[in-house]
């Protein structure tokens, strides 16, 4: 009985916290402000344990990620308008609303594919650049992606898209659930999920191989471009779930809050978190958040205090929170419950 | 494992085959006229003073460079167009000059990543973590703890290589390249870094790699004695061009040879 609740642990822990803050959620105990800090702290989860399969196992220096984001985030903004409500442009939804419910989580996944085809921009010269001049492609591809979507007319340009609330009332009249609450939680759940998976396998160790010598890795057979390619487009297509579920908490996308400051804002993530470590990266996002949240009567000057926290925690610890351990290093005891690697 | 590779039936066919060979940097000719004829259980050298194009030939054997003319052919394969890991597919392995190990891999994790090119799952299947992915996982981590037993490494298992002493990462590099199962193994100066107690034990553990898997080995080394000891055959060259070749005793009184590292009286 005993062995059997220490191998199910982690799976019951996280449907029991699912299901609470899904039930609090749905009595409103939890309050407007705080549901959206906790649904912005998993979006962070996803974006930065996805960059940090790029920066952290593979070592190459992505910051370009908000754009991989953007990319999610029309994409599925702009299916789920189409396909579920009533649009001024778009006409009338080309499918019956109540189908939103169904089809949510497909049209978060659509958008992550979507990114993940934009993840080849990166990808793809990544064959035959590394270090500084991939981190100035990935910047790139940030800016190419922007300017893209800001010179196109019909979904808004740069004064943005809207619309997605609509889905999300479909949804609700369908069955009266926090829907976005529940989807960000699953979508969290399943990004740790599938990069848990991929770098514990020999196949995704190969992606370290090449972090820690490309021309061994080469030379011990590993394929190091399909890796590469693989690696690049997984990362960014997660960075896109973490986009569309954006857009819709929000219920507004527009280019801007996908530039280049926002990728930074991932890439500090990642580093305070300590490179190549998943449980780092997730701390290291539900602190920031939290971070971002306390500090917001500074108003402007927490983007002074915020990075000479970062600078203070290069200085005294420059591996980040957990270096690149994960908990179950730091706390062995976590073993019986769940093994990292 | 070891019985697996005994009973492959021996080829007469040489293992490698570089003929004509002639690789140039520009207006640098690094590689000259390279003809090279290695059989299925040959122990050949290659020797040449600094510069003289010794692991040039190795990065163009094992695919990193494209040869300007010539051809290599690896079990009757040629390697033209191919990239090093599926050079490495058809049967060569090496080990670098300056130890290449992963090192904030585990010593285990090390041998299981060189499999890379032989898994039998992708992506999708590491993820869904099909009946297929844990027969996959299960067959290499018991191959690769048989072979670091078999090599007397398996208390390091969980050890990080640089953790290791230095004799130990070389050997375990060695280890490495022979989990491919090649069929041809390019020692890049093992004896590097040594010191004589470990390359006498180096010396053992190359002839008995020879003598016990079925593997032709072509090595680079710079210590005469490991040479003399263990190759039949010697290459000597010297910017490029073969200068000499033939067993460890002709090669050392060749003429040539002498100048080339000696230089020459005539100045």
């Amino acid at each position: 009985m005993l062995a059997l609740f220490r191998r199910y642990s982690v799976q019951l822990f996280l449907v029991t916290l699912g299901g609470v803050i899904t039930y609090l959620a749905y009595q409103e105990a939890i309050g407007l402000y705080y549901l959206s800090v906790l649904m912005f702290m998993g979006v962070n989860i996803i974006l930065s344990t996805s960059l940090n399969l790029v920066n952290g196992n593979m070592g190459e220096f992505s910051c370009g990620h908000a754009g991989f984001m953007c990319v999610g985030a029309y994409v599925s903004s702009v299916l789920g308008v189409l396909l579920f409500s009533k649009d001024k442009i778009f006409g009338a939804p080309l499918l019956d609303p109540s189908l939103a419910i169904y089809f949510f989580p497909l049209i978060i996944i659509i958008g992550g594919i979507a990114a993940a085809v934009a993840g080849l921009l990166v990808a793809l010269p990544s064959f035959k650049t590394r270090g500084d001049y991939l981190a100035i492609i990935t910047i790139a591809a940030n800016y190419i992606i922007i300017s893209f979507i800001e010179n196109l007319g019909v979904i808004g340009g740069s004064r943005g898209f809207m619309g997605m609330k609509k889905v999300l009332n479909a949804m609700r009249d369908s069955v009266d659930l926090p829907w976005m609450v529940i989807w960000v939680f699953i979508f969290t759940i399943f990004t740790i999920w599938i990069l848990r998976r991929y770098n514990s396998s020999t196949f995704g160790k190969g992606v370290s191989a090449i972090c820690q010598d490309e021309v061994a890795a080469e030379i011990m057979s590993v394929n190091t471009n399909k890796m590469k390619a693989i690696t690049f487009m997984l990362s960014s297509g997660l960075a896109g779930v973490a986009g569309g579920l954006f857009a819709y908490i929000i219920g507004y996308v527009n280019p801007g809050s996908f530039n280049i400051l926002k990728s930074t804002e991932v890439l500090v993530m990642v580093y305070l978190g300590g490179m190549a470590s998943l449980s780092g990266a997730v701390i290291s996002a539900i602190f920031f958040t939290i971070l971002l949240e306390i500090l917001r009567p500074l108003q402007i000057f927490k983007w002074v205090i915020i990075p000479l926290i970062l600078i203070i925690v290069m200085q005294f610890r420059p591996e980040g929170i957990m270096g690149n351990r994960e908990l179950s290093d730091v706390f062995p005891w976590m073993k019986r419950f769940y093994k990292f690697k | 494992m070891i019985m697996q590779m005994q009973n492959t039936t021996k080829e007469s066919a040489p293992v490698l085959e570089i003929s004509d060979m002639t690789q140039r940097f520009g207006g640098l000719t690094a590689i000259a006229d390279f003809n090279v004829s290695l059989g299925p259980d040959a122990m050949a050298g290659l020797i040449g003073p600094n510069g003289a194009g010794k692991t040039t030939a190795f990065n163009l054997v094992s695919g990193f460079y494209q040869p300007t003319e010539g051809e290599i052919r690896i079990c009757g394969k040629p390697t033209a167009g191919l990239k090093p890991h599926k050079v490495t597919a058809l049967g060569v392995a090496r080990t670098f000059q300056n130890i290449r190990l992963w090192n904030q891999m585990t010593v285990l994790d090390n041998i299981r990543v060189a499999q890379h090119g032989k898994l039998d799952y992708g992506f999708f299947k590491s993820i869904l973590r099909t009946s297929d992915y844990f027969e996959c996982e299960e067959r290499i981590e018991k191959e690769a703890r048989e072979l670091l037993k078999i090599f007397e490494l398996d208390k390091y298992v969980d050890e990080y290589p640089t953790n290791l002493p230095y004799g130990l990462q070389r050997k375990l590099e060695i280890v490495r390249a022979l989990s491919e199962k090649p069929k041809l193994l390019l020692l890049d100066e093992p004896a590097a870094g040594l010191n004589s107690a470990d390359i006498q034990e180096l010396i053992r553990l190359i002839r008995w790699i020879h003598d016990t898997f079925d593997v032709s080995i072509w090595l680079i080394e710079h210590h005469m004695d490991v040479m003399m000891e263990l190759c039949d055959d010697i290459k000597v060259i010297d910017f490029g061009q073969t200068i000499a070749e033939g067993t460890a005793d002709h090669v050392r009184n060749h003429p040539a040879v002498i100048s080339a590292y000696l230089g020459d009286d005539n100045l």
